[in-house]
């Protein structure tokens, strides 16, 4: 029995541990962005000054829009051509599908550095002007793959005599598109479209070598400013952290109501 | 059923301009030298591949495969238990904890690994703390401990869901059957739980260690500007010398490298699939 107690208490030593080390720099970054002062050791008084810095800092303010349209706008493109993909090629000979499969794990399976370069180069060799128009097809371009492997093994599991009876019934095949298949893969297109956009909001690497003419999203703002610490950097990423936790609670929360209440409905 | 088969068409246009063109340029611009980054004229040369065997290259590539392996090693060592005590809790518990692990890997990267220049600087928080008593500063911003730190932190949870979700699926049965056979606790986790978490164990170990070896921005940021690991290295060629022929050669070499570590792993984990207990019942 004391075996067992000792046990417990260094697994919750061990949880406490680990929870510590994973969210102590993300707490320190937010109790240091309502500093008064420029000290990262000392909190002399609470102040919203790194706020205001951040607010009227038109480069910062430029890079959160850009991340926001890139990312709105290649999950939207991604999400809606790797589901068309998909479906094209869950009906594509073994051949066919094999071969673009491989492909499309490519760039999933290269070190991220890799693709990056490797269209940073495609770009300068076509002479592609580098800005956000790059910026936004590369972030297509790997979206894209992760979007086509989420919706697939759901293609693989609907039924395909539903598309067959709609046709059979005088559905054309993108009636047969739109009103059965689709629906049927909502869930996992869904899904593809947060990781997709998710990837996109994130993404430093790839950005940072496709990028040019100014043009910056957050993360590359974060790297050419980590030289000299900048408290509004801990301003903007408490945003981005409150925005993260909140949306991983709705999502996370939301499905868990949904079943009580669908269980209050049965009984 | 084949009408959506025309579908696939523009996707294969895509990949072809956007994936496959790409690669044969890098292999195109490691094999060539040119004045400017130009492609014309050409002139094939393997003098990109000699030049990495350098000392100085060589080196480099050495330290990145130390630091990455170590990063994994502590990965391992620390992930695994805690993985393995998420496993053993409630269900709801279970979920809870594992939405605290996935949460900071939703925060943006360099935010993160940003977050511990304030916290390991000369004049950060813990230099700050113990100057409280007269003692340090204690230099950890800028060396190989703070790398492999921003490391374990940024990876270490990979590690633990991969080895979570081996452990929570695994049949219970199993581990009653092993403790009604008359085995102890060691007995039963070395010749039971562990080996049927391997798969895990090795998904987890690749997840921590490719990202280790190419990753430039957590040497960067913690290790400082002179620290070069490869992923630097590339970034250098690329961004300030300009040298992208070198660059190119760089990067091949380090996706082949990938390339081939994933092969082995892949491997391992089809023996070890085929060695699994549960398998061999269900073919008999």
């Amino acid at each position: 029995m004391v075996g067992i107690k000792k046990h417990k208490g260094l697994s919750f030593a061990g949880m406490f541990a680990m929870l510590a080390f994973f969210y102590a720099p993300i707490l320190v970054m937010i109790v240091f962005s309502f500093n008064d002062s420029r000290s990262l050791t000392n909190f002399t008084g609470f102040s919203l000054q790194w706020y205001e810095t951040l607010f009227n800092n038109r480069e910062m303010m430029a890079a959160v829009q850009t991340t926001i349209a890139i990312a709105l706008i290649s999950t939207f493109v991604s999400t809606i051509a790797g589901t068309l993909a998909a479906i094209g090629l869950s009906d594509s000979k073994p051949l066919v599908k094999q071969v673009v499969l491989t492909i499309n794990n490519l760039p999933i399976m290269n070190p991220e550095v890799v693709t990056a370069i490797s269209l940073m180069i495609l770009f300068t060799a076509f002479k592609v002007p580098r800005g956000f128009v790059t910026m936004l097809i590369a972030h297509i371009a790997f979206s894209i793959p992760y979007v086509i492997l989420t919706v697939l093994p759901k293609l693989r599991r609907i039924d395909p005599n539903l598309t067959d009876a709609a046709m059979d019934l005088g559905a054309t095949p993108s009636q047969a598109l739109t009103k059965i298949i689709i629906p049927q893969i909502m869930p996992s297109v869904i899904s593809a479209a947060l990781l997709a956009f998710t990837m996109s909001f994130d993404d430093f690497v790839i950005s940072y070598f496709v990028t040019g003419n100014g043009v910056k999203n957050i993360s590359i703002m974060v790297y050419t400013m980590s030289k000299r610490l900048n408290p509004s950097i801990n301003a903007l990423s408490t945003i981005m952290v409150l925005v993260v936790t909140v949306f991983l609670v709705v999502i996370n929360v939301v499905p868990m109501l949904n079943k009580n209440s669908a269980k209050r409905i049965k009984v | 059923m084949k009408v959506y088969r025309r579908l696939v068409i523009p996707y294969i246009v895509w990949i072809s301009l956007l994936i496959v063109v790409p690669m044969l340029l890098i292999v195109l611009y490691a094999f060539t030298t040119t004045g400017s980054n130009t492609i014309v004229p050409i002139h094939f040369t393997l003098e990109h591949f000699k030049r990495f065997f350098e000392p100085v290259f060589l080196q480099v590539l050495w330290q990145s495969l130390k630091i990455a392996l170590i990063t994994t090693v502590i990965c391992l060592i620390i992930g695994y238990p805690l993985a393995y005590i998420i496993s053993r809790k409630s269900e709801k518990m279970q979920t809870f904890l594992i939405l605290l692990v996935t949460i900071p890997m939703w925060i943006n990267m360099l935010i993160r690994t940003y977050a511990w220049i304030s916290i390991l600087s000369d004049v950060g928080l813990i230099n700050g703390f113990l100057a409280k008593f007269g003692l340090g500063p204690i230099k950890m911003l800028y060396t190989d401990f703070a790398v492999v730190l921003g490391m374990v932190y940024n990876f270490l949870p990979f590690m633990i869901i991969q080895i979570y979700t081996v452990l929570s699926r695994m049949d219970n049965s199993l581990i009653e059957a092993s403790y009604d056979l008359g085995a102890n606790r060691r007995q039963t986790f070395m010749k039971v739980v562990f080996p049927l978490s391997l798969s895990g164990v090795i998904s987890g170990i690749t997840l921590v260690f490719l990202p280790a070896v190419s990753t430039f921005v957590i040497p960067q940021f913690l290790g400082g500007g002179q620290y070069i690991l490869i992923g630097n290295l590339i970034e250098k060629q690329f961004i300030t010398q300009g040298n992208w022929n070198f660059g190119s050669a760089i990067s091949l070499i380090m996706a082949a490298l990938i390339m081939v570590s994933m092969h082995l792993t892949n491997r391992v984990d089809q023996t070890v699939d085929n060695d699994r207990p549960s398998k061999k019942v269900k073919e008999a």
